[in-house]
């Protein structure tokens, strides 16, 4: 059953320039499946909080349906819909004690008392909230507030949970340790959820699928892997982590991807493909940094680098593990311009002549050890780890 | 590809026509509002062309002719422009050291100073016919002076200035609580002395709050009448009483409508002034997190010099007032001071009456004009329904419009059929209740503003419907904030007089208009013990509010009423 949103554009009057419009967002479809946890991915004022107000019966749609559980819901009002919100604000009543306000949806259904207080508890329970029953919502740190927020939502076993952006307000540690419990009551309770975040970090720890937005129109629909390795167009591929884009045209199609002859005249395989493509067309070829490999040319002649160090702490540096693709001529050679360590990987900026630095990042760099400024690398990669855009589009 | 739309307008109207209770109530209230703001004020307006040959202007010709009457505008612009400046200056010196000084005695120095805004306006008025009047404690008993010049421009501004200038303390202490004491920190770290922290950093940004102060109490002495009546004299007219008089000592309601429209014009220009262009450049960024205000930003010279200043005021202050609780008891002041509770006796004899009718007008007008200013506020705020901005410009009017004008305009609006109202209770009700609005609104305006709407939005989400969150989360939430504004809406109403003299009859009195003519027969010992009276019972009208509010909302009740 879940949710099905069909073609759903919402238009609003422009508030800074009066007679005109704003559309916030144009033609989005998606059938959420029942128990199914999907993201609502995009940058700020992509139209992620219109198309949840939209779901939630806040806003209602210029054009579009909305289906929840199989009924169409265009003329409900928010109340009369079966969904849950946890606002980014939480909107925690602050007239209200927290157990009150957990109790608040099933007293408005008029449930006996007793109901209420023993329905409470359990979800206190369940959410670690116990202790804190009696407490003002002004005596709640921001990651209790969140979970009264959640406890809130889901006492009233709706068919849908939806939140907006419910971590932004967190700092890093508790976001990390709250995606998870919002992953973990999910599931526990099985509530179909939509979820809304400009984070791709949270985006991909908790979704089944995420949906990629870009100015009110859907870029992709996908699960994180798919989001991340086979990108369906340059937004996403730009959006969603580091990359790197290299130009060329195809010049062999086959049942398992296309060869590519790039810019620079090096013909390398790509294992998949945004559109079917035909001979002679115009791709580009999407790598992540940390598919690209890189092996040691020559080392930087001493004393140069941007940034070299002395020679005691030269010799304490290992020389990275050369690699196997190193037998015949790599995709690139290049300077390794910029080293920042991050302890568990290194990033790389390379110089290869072109107009951007080609991106890299090697793993484990303790045992592995990493490249200096200055060295001359080779880089290449798998064609497994490649993935085609078709140009033009 | 994007779809043709209807207007917002066409748009609004369906809404509303969904909407049925909305519907009726923003009906109801807009066409209230026309009724008891818009057509007084019509009427004043059509009185005043409305000459013996048709429309026209020979009745201002005839204003403008009279150097008396003309010297009546003058005069008024001079010293409301004098109170503005003179007042805000003094305000902010006050709210500065407060608000920024370690100086001893601050919670006294505050309470004092906010004493002349829960008194009626014209006490200071009185305070100084007896302290320099022709019985006056200093002029006569204490210098032996006689015939002390202090009628007209010198002693009206004296006590035009004790009157407002708590008003503009009030808001520039809010204004300058807001300025984050971070920002002067880090312009001192930057190298910026104590001096140039001030120039560069603290004034600037209490710029737009010194303007809005001084456009809010420009308007205030305009409007007023207590102090102008008793201490202008004939030497130094000014124009409400002029209108006044015009009317009740003249019978010439078409010259009085002249004036009180001349009265209007500036008064309304400062109120647009005030809300369409000062506000817009308030700094309403500078929020963030309390500091706790590390002070050291004033020179140790400059802080002593800053109090001896607040002491001074505050000495002044209680002067006045000690000098009307002296002459409530005293014998006949001047004369005879000693002690007595004849005044005392009177009041609660003959007086009486006006003291019941003063409690009833104000306790029956006061509650309905806080609920008429919520329902506003929340329509304003969270509402969409075309009508939105006259409801709020006219709702706020009343605040602009003098009392003199709209007094003028309740007696020749409502003295003819389809109304009849003059002589009645309801007409002093309804001219409190509308008068009295924009108290309300403010503080609704303001506590909805402060309301997460997506607080609203969480309660409809679980399943209420749009009466049950106003009821079960809105209005709880806005309690507190209808309180506080009842208690100025009430103090408002106890100390009315400028709309209200034109109102009462013998059947409803007011203990203001009392005072007043106690004040002009001479019998300044009785004025005194209605002055007391009325005072007290504001003030116990204040702690009981905020005694209830203490004791329901705690911490938060008492913060909202922190007057
Ligand atoms: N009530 C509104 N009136 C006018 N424009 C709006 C309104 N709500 C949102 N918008 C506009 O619609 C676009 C999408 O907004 P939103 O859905 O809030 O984006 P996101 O949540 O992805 O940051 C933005 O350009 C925003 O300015
Ligand atoms: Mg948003």
């Amino acid at each position: 059953m879940g949710v099905k949103l069909v073609n759903i554009t919402k238009v609003f009057p422009d508030p800074h320039h009066p007679g005109k419009e704003v559309v916030a967002v144009h033609n989005v479809s998606i059938d959420v499946k029942e128990g199914e946890f999907v993201t609502f991915l995009g940058p700020s004022g992509c139209g992620k909080t219109t198309t949840l107000r939209i779901i939630s019966g806040f806003e209602y749609p210029t054009e579009g349906e909305v289906w929840i559980s199989g009924k169409l819901v265009n003329n409900d009002p928010p109340n009369k819909r079966d969904t849950s919100m946890v606002f980014q604000s939480y909107a925690i009543f602050p007239h209200l004690s927290v157990s009150q306000n957990i109790g608040f949806g099933l007293e408005l259904k008029g449930l006996p008392k007793e109901t209420i207080r023993t329905e409470t508890e359990r979800i206190m329970v369940v959410m670690n909230l116990t202790n804190l029953a009696n407490r003002r919502p002004d005596q709640l740190s921001g990651g209790q507030q969140q979970r009264v927020a959640l406890a809130r939502a889901i006492i009233n076993k709706p068919s849908v949970l939806l939140f907006d952006e419910p971590l932004s307000n967190l700092d890093a540690k508790l976001r990390e340790q709250m995606r998870l419990e919002i992953r973990r009551i999910q599931k526990t309770f099985g509530i179909t959820s939509i979820y809304v975040t400009h984070d791709q970090g949270e985006a991909m720890t908790v979704s089944d699928r995420i949906v990629v937005m870009n100015e009110g129109n859907i870029m992709q629909i996908g699960t994180p892997f798919e989001i991340y390795s086979r990108p369906a167009n340059r937004f996403v591929a730009d959006f969603i982590g580091r990359v790197n884009f290299f130009e060329g045209t195809v010049t062999q199609v086959r049942e398992q991807g296309i060869s590519v002859r790039f810019t620079h005249g090096v013909e390398r395989e790509v294992a998949s493909c945004a559109q079917t493509v035909r001979s002679g067309d115009q791709v580009l070829v999407v790598v992540r940094p940390e598919s690209l490999k890189l092996f040691l040319k020559g080392p930087a002649p001493m004393g140069t680098g941007s940034n070299s160090r002395g020679v005691s702490e030269r010799i304490l540096q290992r020389v990275p593990v050369q690699s196997n693709a190193s037998s015949g001529q790599p995709f690139l050679e290049g300077r390794i311009d910029k080293v920042v360590y991050l302890g568990s990987v290194c990033e790389y900026e390379i110089d290869t002549g072109g107009e951007k630095p080609v991106l890299a990042v090697t793993h484990n760099p303790i045992e592995e050890g990493f490249f200096q400024p200055g060295d001359l690398v080779g880089i290449d990669f798998a064609s497994l780890s490649a993935h085609a855009l078709p140009q033009g589009n | 590809m994007v779809p043709s739309r209807s207007s917002r307008w066409a748009r609004e109207i369906r809404f509303l026509l969904g909407d049925p209770l909305l519907f009726v109530v923003v009906f109801l209230v807009l066409s209230s509002l026309v009724v008891f703001i818009l057509y007084p004020l019509a009427r004043v307006v059509a009185t005043s062309f409305d000459t013996p040959k048709g429309f026209g202007f020979s009745i201002f010709l005839e204003v403008l002719k009279s150097k008396y009457l003309l010297q009546g505008f003058w005069n008024s612009i001079m010293m409301s422009t004098l109170t503005a400046i003179g007042g805000s200056l003094l305000g902010y010196l006050f709210a500065y050291t407060i608000s920024r000084t370690n100086i001893p005695f601050k919670k006294l120095f505050h309470i004092i100073a906010i004493i002349p805004v829960v008194s009626p306006p014209f006490i200071g008025a009185m305070s100084i016919i007896m302290l320099f009047g022709n019985n006056g404690l200093i002029t006569y008993s204490l210098l032996g002076i006689n015939n002390y010049p202090l009628y007209g421009f010198r002693g009206l501004l004296f006590a035009q200035l004790i009157t407002f200038f708590p008003i503009a303390y009030i808001t520039l202490r809010g204004v300058l609580e807001s300025i984050s004491p971070t920002l002067e920190d880090a312009a001192m770290d930057l190298g910026g002395s104590r001096w140039q922290v001030f120039r560069k950093v603290t004034l600037p940004l209490s710029i737009p709050g010194i303007a809005s102060a001084m456009l809010v109490l420009f308007i205030e002495t305009m409007a007023d009448f207590g102090n102008p009546l008793i201490l202008a004299g004939s030497q130094f007219p000014i124009l409400s009483v002029q209108a006044y008089l015009q009317i009740t000592g003249m019978f010439d309601l078409p010259t009085g409508s002249a004036l009180a429209l001349l009265l209007l014009v500036p008064s309304v220009t400062a109120y647009i002034l005030q809300k369409y262009w000062v506000s817009r450049k308030q700094y309403i960024t500078i929020t963030g997190k309390p500091t706790t205000s590390v002070i050291k930003s004033v020179h140790p010279v400059a802080k002593w010099g800053l109090f001896g200043l607040c002491l001074f005021v505050v000495m002044l202050i209680l002067l006045v007032y000690l000098t009307i609780l002296w002459g409530a008891f005293a014998n006949v002041w001047g004369t005879d001071n000693t002690l007595t509770l004849k005044h005392f006796q009177y009041v609660f004899g003959v007086g009486f009456r006006a003291v019941l009718d003063t409690l009833t007008i104000s306790g029956i007008s006061t509650p309905l004009s806080g609920i008429l200013g919520m329902v506003i506020a929340f329509l304003v705020v969270r509402k969409q329904f075309p009508g939105k901005h006259f409801m709020e410009f006219t709702s706020m009017l009343s605040f602009a419009v003098p009392g003199t004008v709209i007094g003028i305009g309740y007696i020749l609006a409502f003295n003819s059929p389809p109304l009849v109202l003059t002589g009645t209770l309801a007409i002093l009700l309804l001219n409190f209740i509308y008068r009295y609005i924009p108290v309300g609104i403010q503080s609704g305006i303001a506590i909805l503003r402060q309301i997460d709407p997506a607080i609203e939005e969480a309660a409809i989400d679980l399943g209420a419907d749009a009466k049950k969150t106003f009821f079960r989360v809105t209005l709880p939430l806005m309690v507190p904030a209808f309180f506080s504004g009842l208690i100025f809406a009430f103090v408002r109403a106890m100390t009315a007089i400028s709309a209200a003299i034109f109102l009462v009859s013998s059947h409803w009195n007011l203990m203001t208009v009392q005072i007043m003519s106690q004040v002009e027969s001479g019998r300044l010992g009785a004025a005194s013990a209605f002055s007391v009276i009325l005072v007290g019972l504001i003030l116990l009208a204040i702690f009981v509010i905020r005694a209830i509010l203490l004791y329901r909302y705690g911490r938060l009740g008492g913060k909202l009423l922190n007057i």
